[in-house]
């Protein structure tokens, strides 16, 4: 199990490395020349050569990834070249927006799939599971921008329970930062659900035909009893597959929602930056999420072998 | 009264008739085999009497256990029964375990799902248990898992499952079809001393004649959902009534005619092939150790010859097909066909290569589903530099076809079309069509029914008469192996322990290996044979 965690814990650190000069290699290749971005088409040569030194654009490509990576490794991410101030802690703000409307979405998400899925494959051929399969399909087809400007109109502008965008911040207390994550959570996690609610019914219709059920059944267990205590841990290894490209997806993907509901997070931040040539900034950004991503995988790989005993390997 | 009764049961699912006015008892210490090929009924049998039948059936006649109505009884009821009164071991060991349970539980599970104690007294009776299957817990902890278990020992564990609670009666569905010949002597053998030590009636369902007559007390014969004949198993061998009986009971030791003898000419010559695999077993930076798969073997097939196989899993026979056939590069040695080297420079030398042919186990997945016959049984053209085509390629997939059986019109049809030894012929067409000398058959006929076996065996007969061609049949079962080839090769541990002709080796075996596995063969009583 040791070795397992180790050998993980190493390819963790290997992507990372290799993702970095990706990224910075790929930033480096875009075009658009910052300085000149900032100081507009009129401005003199010698005035933006002193503004590249300042933001450290000059030196050789090796130079200049080392001196970011190094930065990244003790928490130092550099300065905005719009905000002029440093990045972390712009994003540091950012995430505390970011991370929990993941996280909720996430848990929303799983809520609703794991029950509905489990429903639906017990019921399997009748008139509930073609239902669950109806609503799912739906659900994985409406667009979720569209579903949060729905329901926005309904739950914000008629019934008044929620506001329709911003977001008050954490200082007010955590009943109101949830509150105004929650319409964006649900649009973000009703596509994610409808999803994994047809990966757990078809990962659980597997393990149901599975022998060992059989054997289960053979053994005096109802049929109840053979789905809880054998079918639904082994129907769990794709089902957290899926789970962990969803939390990747929701940590980055939610620029559409976060716009729609006027979010200061992650994605909208990276948006702007992008618009204004704030390159460092969009390279920290993406860092973080391809940190994020590489995380969520490993934490999904020691998930499996917490299900499975044939990944954990003796000694 | 007998412990289980089974009286005119009928059974249909979706309408569709499955088992015809079925009946049979078995009687408290006694074994009831249920012979039959597949499509018989047997398993439906055995899983009506566990009222676990697929959805949409339906059963009519009476089924009764102890005198209590299994038919009419409640779901409640059937749970509270099965595993408590009746135990049951399925055919595949290696799927019939949860992999994520430790064998400990998974066997406590029985106990705890039918009675009230603590888990502690469940784990102690489950160790009990599997000491009555001869899997002691001082060997293999109950805290085992599945996967760190051979097949053998699983199908303990299945065993133990079924008779944790001591239930009155046992149904064992192919429990040693998926083993090894000596593996499958030991299951029977603890099947047997269960019977007799614990008073339990056993219903032993099996394909293999020679399995159930060594067991059985009492012998039903199935055939598409009827009983053909059924009585106390001995003397019931000698004195078959129904033409079906004899004709399984024929098949089983069919000995196909064979003509042509083999040439003095060695057309495969392998010679101190070995073939190694690295594996990585300890720690990261760990010691490289080196398993041999194939360890220095020699020997030579001649033209017309055919030449067994035998040995079981895990001795190296499949790897030794696999390098061969250049499927696999070997770190010693050299296999020459017609004295042409398979292999040179690292690549498989294509003339050498359509010289051979292999045709596998499994008349399942050895096809793309979305090919019509002909593309299947021409793949093999690949292999030439100028592949007939048009009118020739037509004539040549209807002479293929023709000589396993089948017809010209087949070539148009797909392979789901097509029953299991039918598709085993569309291998052996397949195998042929581009008029290799030597075909190698990899446990052709393992897969098939008895009387479709003798068949094929027959039909492999006749065309190496008629087309000269040389067999290396490589299997597990020795009564086939008997049946077909002249020479045996004797595998163990990647090593030919012992070799000669197969008649010799198999009456006086000299390798002590040889012995066992010919002791451990189930063989039909010598009144029959």
């Amino acid at each position: 199990m040791l070795q397992y965690f180790l050998k993980r814990l190493v390819s963790l650190c290997l992507s990372l490395v290799a993702a970095s000069v990706l990224i910075f290699l790929t930033l480096e290749v875009v075009p658009g020349d910052p300085a000149a971005y900032m100081l507009g088409i009129n401005a003199q040569e010698d005035t933006l050569n002193a503004l590249r030194e300042q933001l450290g654009l000059n030196g050789t490509i090796l130079e200049r990834y080392l001196s970011w990576a190094g930065g990244l490794l003790v928490g130092d991410f550099g300065t905005s070249y719009t905000y002029r101030t440093p990045v972390a802690e712009l994003i540091g703000e950012r995430l505390w927006v970011s991370l929990p409307l993941a996280l909720y979405a996430l848990i929303l998400s799983t809520l609703i799939a794991f029950p509905a899925g489990i429903w639906a494959a017990s019921k399997r051929g009748t008139l509930a599971d073609s239902g669950v399969m109806g609503v799912t399909q739906l659900g994985v087809a409406i667009p979720n921008f569209w579903f949060a400007m729905l329901m926005v109109l309904v739950f914000a502008i008629n019934l008044r329970w929620f506001s329709a965008g911003g977001f008050p911040g954490w200082e007010d207390g955590f009943l109101p930062g949830m509150k105004a994550l929650t319409l964006p959570a649900i649009a973000l996690a009703l596509p994610q659900a409808s999803i994994l609610t047809r990966v757990m019914r078809s990962s659980l219709l597997d393990t149901l035909g599975e022998d060992y059920i059989r054997s289960a059944r053979a053994k005096g267990l109802t049929k109840g009893q053979a789905m809880w205590r054998h079918a639904l841990r082994n129907a769990l290894i794709p089902v957290l597959t899926i789970m962990g490209l969803q939390f990747s997806f929701l940590l980055a993907g939610a620029i559409i929602i976060e716009n729609v509901f006027y979010l200061p997070g992650l994605g909208r931040l990276v948006f702007q930056a992008i618009s204004a040539r704030d390159l460092i900034v969009v390279e920290s950004v993406v860092m973080l999420l391809v940190f994020a991503v590489i995380l969520v995988n490993f934490t999904v790989d020691l998930a499996y072998a917490w299900v499975d005993p044939r990944l954990r390997r003796r000694r | 009264m007998s412990l289980l009764e089974i009286e005119g049961l009928s059974l249909e699912i979706h309408g569709e008739p499955i088992l015809k006015d079925v009946s049979m008892q078995v009687e408290p210490g006694r074994v009831l085999g249920v012979i039959g090929e597949s499509g018989s009924g047997k398993s439906m049998t055995a899983f009506g009497v566990l009222q676990l039948l697929p959805n949409g059936s339906q059963c009519r006649g009476c089924i009764s256990l102890a005198g209590q109505d299994i038919l009419t009884a409640s779901e409640k009821d059937l749970c509270a029964m099965r595993g408590r009164d009746i135990g049951m071991v399925f055919q595949e060991p290696m799927t019939a375990l949860n992999p994520l349970q430790t064998i400990g539980a998974q066997v406590a599970e029985t106990i705890l799902v039918h009675e009230n104690v603590p888990k502690s007294e469940a784990f102690e009776r489950a160790a009990d248990a599997l000491r009555r299957a001869e899997l002691p817990p001082e060997r293999f902890p109950l805290s085992r898992y599945p996967h760190e278990l051979s097949g053998g020992q699983r199908q303990r564990v299945v065993i133990a499952m079924a008779i944790a609670l001591r239930p009155k009666l046992l149904i064992a569905d192919e429990p040693t079809t998926a083993l090894d010949v000596t593996t499958q002597a030991q299951i029977l053998d603890l099947l047997k001393r269960l019977v007799a030590g614990e008073g339990m009636g056993l219903m032993l369902i099996s394909h293999d004649l020679a399995v159930v007559a060594d067991l059985a007390d009492d012998l039903v014969i199935m055939r598409s959902g009827e009983v053909v004949e059924s009585g106390p198993a001995h003397g019931l061998f000698r004195n078959l009534q129904h033409p079906y009986s004899r004709a399984l009971l024929e098949a089983s030791g069919h000995v196909p005619e064979r003509s042509g003898a083999a040439q003095d000419k060695a057309l495969l010559k392998v010679r101190n092939v070995i073939r190694e695999y690295q594996s990585h077993s300890h720690g990261w930076w760990g010691r490289t150790t080196h398993v041999r798969a194939v360890d220095n073997v020699s020997f030579e097939i001649r033209k017309g010859e055919s030449l067994g196989l035998v040995g079981e899993s895990g001795c190296g026979k499949s790897t030794l097909t696999r390098a061969i056939l250049g499927l696999e590069e070997i770190q010693g040695g050299e296999i020459l066909l017609g004295g042409t080297p398979v292999v040179s420079h690292h690549r498989v030398n294509r003339d050498v290569r359509r010289r051979m042919q292999v045709v596998f186990q499994d008349p399942y997945g050895s096809f793309n589903p979305r090919w019509r016959v002909d593309r299947l049984i021409t793949e093999p053209f690949h292999l030439m530099d100028s592949p007939p085509f048009g009118a020739e390629r037509e004539a040549a997939v209807a002479e293929a076809l023709e000589s396993v059986g089948l017809s010209a019109a087949d070539s148009r049809k797909f392979i789901h079309e097509f029953s299991g030894g039918q598709r085993q012929r569309i291998a052996i067409a397949r195998a042929l069509i581009i008029k290799p000398d030597l075909i190698i058959l990899d446990e052709a006929v393992s897969a098939l029914d008895v009387s479709v076996r003798a068949q094929v065996l027959d039909l492999l007969a006749g065309l190496a008469d008629r087309f000269g061609l040389t067999y290396l049949f490589i299997s597990h079962d020795l009564s086939v192996v008997r049946s077909i080839t002249e020479r045996v090769l004797v595998m163990k541990s990647g090593q030919i322990v012992e070799e000669g002709p197969t008649d010799r080796v198999f009456d006086k075996p000299q390798h002590a290996y040889t012995k066992q596995l010919v002791a451990a063969a189930p063989v039909l009583p010598a009144d029959v044979a």
